[in-house]
């Protein structure tokens, strides 16, 4: 058969037989999707990328709540007598049709205004007349076209939320004073003020105070508003009796500036309004440099991100009602349709339920319940709508529960001092004593030259270059491991992540792959024609174990099956030229000698007799035990699961034997785990992937989540990393030590500049151009450094 | 009045107006999303489009 691809979503269209306009498509949904743009002479859409859609999904109901007034009023930007302005969170916007088409809406309906596309953190901003269209009926539009928004609780408080600017401007105002200052600064650089050098421009002396007025006037907003945060900071920091890098800078700047205006007041000398400039503006491009974020990723994910804000109650009259997820009471009466999230605890009343814990879990089997089973918040339906009377508030759940454990209120970063801080406490130290000792000395010498000598001391050892060098080193590796599919949420992951000592594994969905398992037959072999009625029989079955089964048995012809049944939670059951076949749990098929197993299995039986079963075990990431092996010379190793001791047997043959091995693990066990491993002084990292290792993530020194596609959500963690990267841990973890070596060599260098200019402070001879040099150039040279040298180490990595 | 008097208020007047286009560019959001304009700039063309232009789209495949 002729292979062919969906026009629209890439997927595979080889059997679907679905053609229009001469194109293939995998189903109807990517087919109207076509029909729509083609009638609204949007097909420019495909020629931009190839197949860049998605398969449309139906969302019957599921946005019922925008019609409350009051959710919706918590999502709109802005809201006028006709116009509303609302930011959806699309996360298939993945290329450049996307945003085309997105920024196209209005020729889909007249009633939008206009649309713009954020593509980095993957947000459409719609301006639309809601007179015309409504909320839902927006997006129930982009649904329609693949591009269903992801509407969270965590969209609820913030929907009106300002961006912090704050810094751009900062930087913007540095700059601009800075290049001004300078320039105003050239006469004085050439000595041209002075009839001493004979150069015969004694005529610019009676304008020389214009010049530095000038100056001043123009380092006023640097100092008052760019250099705010040092100040705070610094200020901050001596309260609470640490002397962190910012005390030096402030107390330079401050220095500067004083000693500065008070030159340029007495006529003493034209001040160092450049370096004072140039200092906070190489500052603060440094901070800038560090602040690289993913926008696309968020680091501080909770229960909230994934809860839908509306849920649709069934009144005690019968009918239907959006409410509010937080609304829910105790006893309350709720539907929840396919592919809706569970967002309480409740018990089943109504309907098949087949729930995928995934969100929680990790584990990707789902499971089948009957009424009057109880069902955990977080789970998600797939088989059609259920309903279901509520146990709890969502606040009090079994799942959200563990996010009132006090790990998530309190502020890893705030604890942890930094290799700056720990150094400029020597630092500061030794400056202000050199300052004093040369101070004394000259006091005793010449007394006109003490005060002099002790500004020059402080501004010259103003810690620039230090403070440099890690903001420039560490933006420089986030950037790196961006590259490499190793997301770290700030910089001072980087510091942790060199102290560790021990490694923390989850099982499911972190050393394992996801989607991938591999099956083991036992029993009766099969006749060529049973593999190929099985392979047939499978083919029809919707089930994810239906679903991998078909797809690791090998390639058979298909035959048209006789009669087809599915029995839900059981099994299937099929005929075919007088062959049956039964597939499916043991008790269904009628396996007589069921031995209880741990691992997943599916039985088979063709004509009444029992053959055999597949056994599913984890397939593991590659290069498991070769990354595992590496670690253990290094780190204490350890696995930790909520699964159950199926697969213990496998992991041991598999991985050193030091590794520690832990079962039946509840969410708040490797929370405690991990505390009691820290109280023994460990530096833990925590790998994991789910919602279940959420509270040991945030408990971790460093918590990483692993992610099949960092698009999708992943609880809240210090760093993300890409699965396909899982093997490559142990180089970055070994980047990041390499990164604090570059940092401590750019301290060297900078103490070295440090040295000169004291040795030009303390004799007093520090004159505004030597400043104006040596300040710049030991900045320059450390950003020099650093990029350099974290460039080759990034090099190293491929 | 000195011609320094005036070179000077030139090029702070210059500076100055630099400085508030900036400002004015930061505060329209400008420096929010630096990558989605760039693609957005090739597609001005693509607006509208005639029932011929279609082959093109029949050649992709």
């Amino acid at each position: 058969m002729e292979h062919s691809t969906c026009f629209h979503c890439g997927l595979d269209a080889t059997l679907s037989n679905i053609t229009y306009d001469d194109k293939p498509f995998c189903c109807n949904g990517c087919k109207t999707v076509y029909e729509i743009f083609s009638v609204n002479d949007l097909t420019c859409y495909y020629d931009l990328q190839q197949a860049p859609g998605a398969t449309p999904k139906d969302i019957e109901g599921k946005y019922n709540f925008l019609e409350n007034p009051k959710i919706l009023d918590k999502l709109l930007e802005f809201n006028d007598e006709s116009v509303q302005i609302v930011s959806l969170y699309i996360p298939h916007i993945h290329c450049s049709s996307c945003i085309w088409i997105l920024e196209n809406l209005n020729k889909l309906n007249a009633a939008i205004n206009s649309s713009i596309v954020n593509f980095g953190k993957k947000t459409v901003r719609v301006t639309y007349n809601y007179k015309l269209l409504t909320a839902k009926e927006l997006v129930t539009l982009l649904s329609s076209i693949g591009y269903e928004p992801f509407i969270s609780l965590d969209d609820y408080s913030i929907g009106k939320k300002q961006t912090n600017r704050s810094l751009i401007y900062k930087l913007g105002i540095a700059g601009f004073a800075f290049g001004n200052v300078m320039f105003l600064s050239f006469p004085e650089y050439f000595d041209l003020f002075s009839n001493k050098t004979g150069t015969g421009e004694f005529w610019l002396e009676q304008y020389k105070h214009l010049f530095r007025w000038l100056m001043f006037a123009f380092s006023l907003p640097v100092v008052f508003y760019s250099s705010q945060d040092y100040f705070i900071s610094a200020y901050k920091g001596l309260r609470s009796k640490i002397l962190n890098i910012d005390v030096p800078i402030a107390l330079g700047v401050v220095v500067l500036f004083l000693r500065s205006t008070l030159e340029i007041a007495f006529d003493i000398g034209s001040g160092f309004f450049d370096s004072l400039t140039g200092l906070i503006f190489f500052l603060l491009l440094g901070k800038f440099f560090q602040q690289k974020t993913y926008a696309f990723l968020s680091f501080e994910r909770d229960y909230k991100s994934y809860f839908p804000i509306g849920i649709t109650k069934i009144t005690d009259v019968g009918s239907e009602s959006a409410i509010q997820v937080y609304d829910i009471k105790k006893g309350d009466r709720l539907l929840i349709r396919n592919e809706e999230l569970i967002p309480v605890d409740c018990v089943l009343i109504k309907g098949s339920a087949r729930i995928d814990y995934s969100f929680v879990t990790g584990e990707s089997k789902t499971v089948s319940k009957q009424s009057g089973d109880k069902l955990f918040a977080g789970g998600k339906q797939l088989d059609g709508s259920i309903e279901v009377d509520a146990l709890k508030s969502v606040e009090q759940s079994y799942l959200t529960q563990l996010w009132s454990n006090e790990v998530f209120k309190t502020d890893k970063q705030a604890a942890f001092t930094n290799l700056t801080n720990r150094i400029s406490k020597h630092f500061t130290i030794a400056i202000l004593s050199i300052a004093c000792i040369a101070t004394t000395f000259w006091l005793f010498t010449d007394n006109s030259k003490a005060l002099n000598v002790f500004t020059s001391v402080l501004i010259i050892a103003c810690p620039c270059a230090i403070a440099l060098a890690a903001p420039f080193t560490f933006g420089n590796i986030l950037r790196i491991l961006g590259k490499k599919k190793f997301y770290l949420k700030n910089a001072s992951v980087i510091e942790q992540l060199s102290k560790i000592d021990t490694i923390i594994f989850d099982k499911t969905g972190t050393i394992t792959a996801n989607k991938e398992s591999t099956i083991n037959y036992e029993g009766i072999e099969l006749s060529l024609e049973e593999a190929a009625l099985l392979k047939s029989t499978l083919r029809g079955s919707n089930h994810p174990l239906s679903r991998s089964l078909y797809n690791l048995l090998s390639e058979h012809n298909i035959v048209p099956l006789d009669t087809y049944e599915e029995s839900i939670g059981k099994g299937i059951e099929a005929q075919y030229n007088n062959q049956q076949i039964k597939v499916g749990s043991g008790d269904f098929v009628g396996c007589t000698t069921e031995t209880s197993t741990l691992n997943t299995t599916v039985h088979i039986s063709t004509n009444k007799h029992y053959k055999g079963k597949f056994t599913f075990y984890n397939a593991y990431r590659k290069g498991l035990s070769q990354l595992f092996n590496t670690l253990n010379k290094e780190y204490d190793l350890a696995i930790i699961s909520g699964d159950n001791e199926g697969e213990k047997t496998n992991l041991t043959k598999l991985l050193p034997t030091k590794t520690k091995l832990l079962f039946n693990q509840k969410p708040e066990d490797k929370l405690e785990y991990i505390k009691h491993h820290q109280g023994e002084g460990a530096n833990v990292m925590m790998v994991g992937d789910g919602l279940n290792d959420a509270g040991a993530l945030a408990q971790s020194n460093v918590g990483i989540a692993i992610s099949e596609n960092v698009n999708v959500f992943s609880p809240a963690c210090d760093a993300i990393l890409d699965a396909s990267k899982f093997n490559q841990i142990y180089n970055y973890i070994n980047v990041s030590k390499s990164a604090i070596k570059i940092i401590k060599w750019s301290f060297v260098l900078s103490f070295i500049y440090n040295v000169i200019g004291l040795c030009f402070a303390v004799t007093g001879q520090l004159s505004p151009v030597v400043a104006a040099i040596l300040m710049p150039l030991s900045s320059i040279s450390i950003v020099v450094f650093t990029t350099i040298t974290t460039n080759l180490l990034g090099r190293k990595l491929n | 009045m000195s011609v320094i008097y005036v070179l000077l208020a030139i090029s702070i007047i210059v500076a100055i107006v630099f400085f508030i286009a900036f400002i004015m560019a930061v505060k329209k959001g400008q420096y929010d999303d630096s990558y989605t304009p760039s693609v957005r700039m090739l597609f001005e063309d693509e607006l509208i489009k005639d029932k011929s232009d279609k082959s093109i789209l029949t050649k992709k495949q």
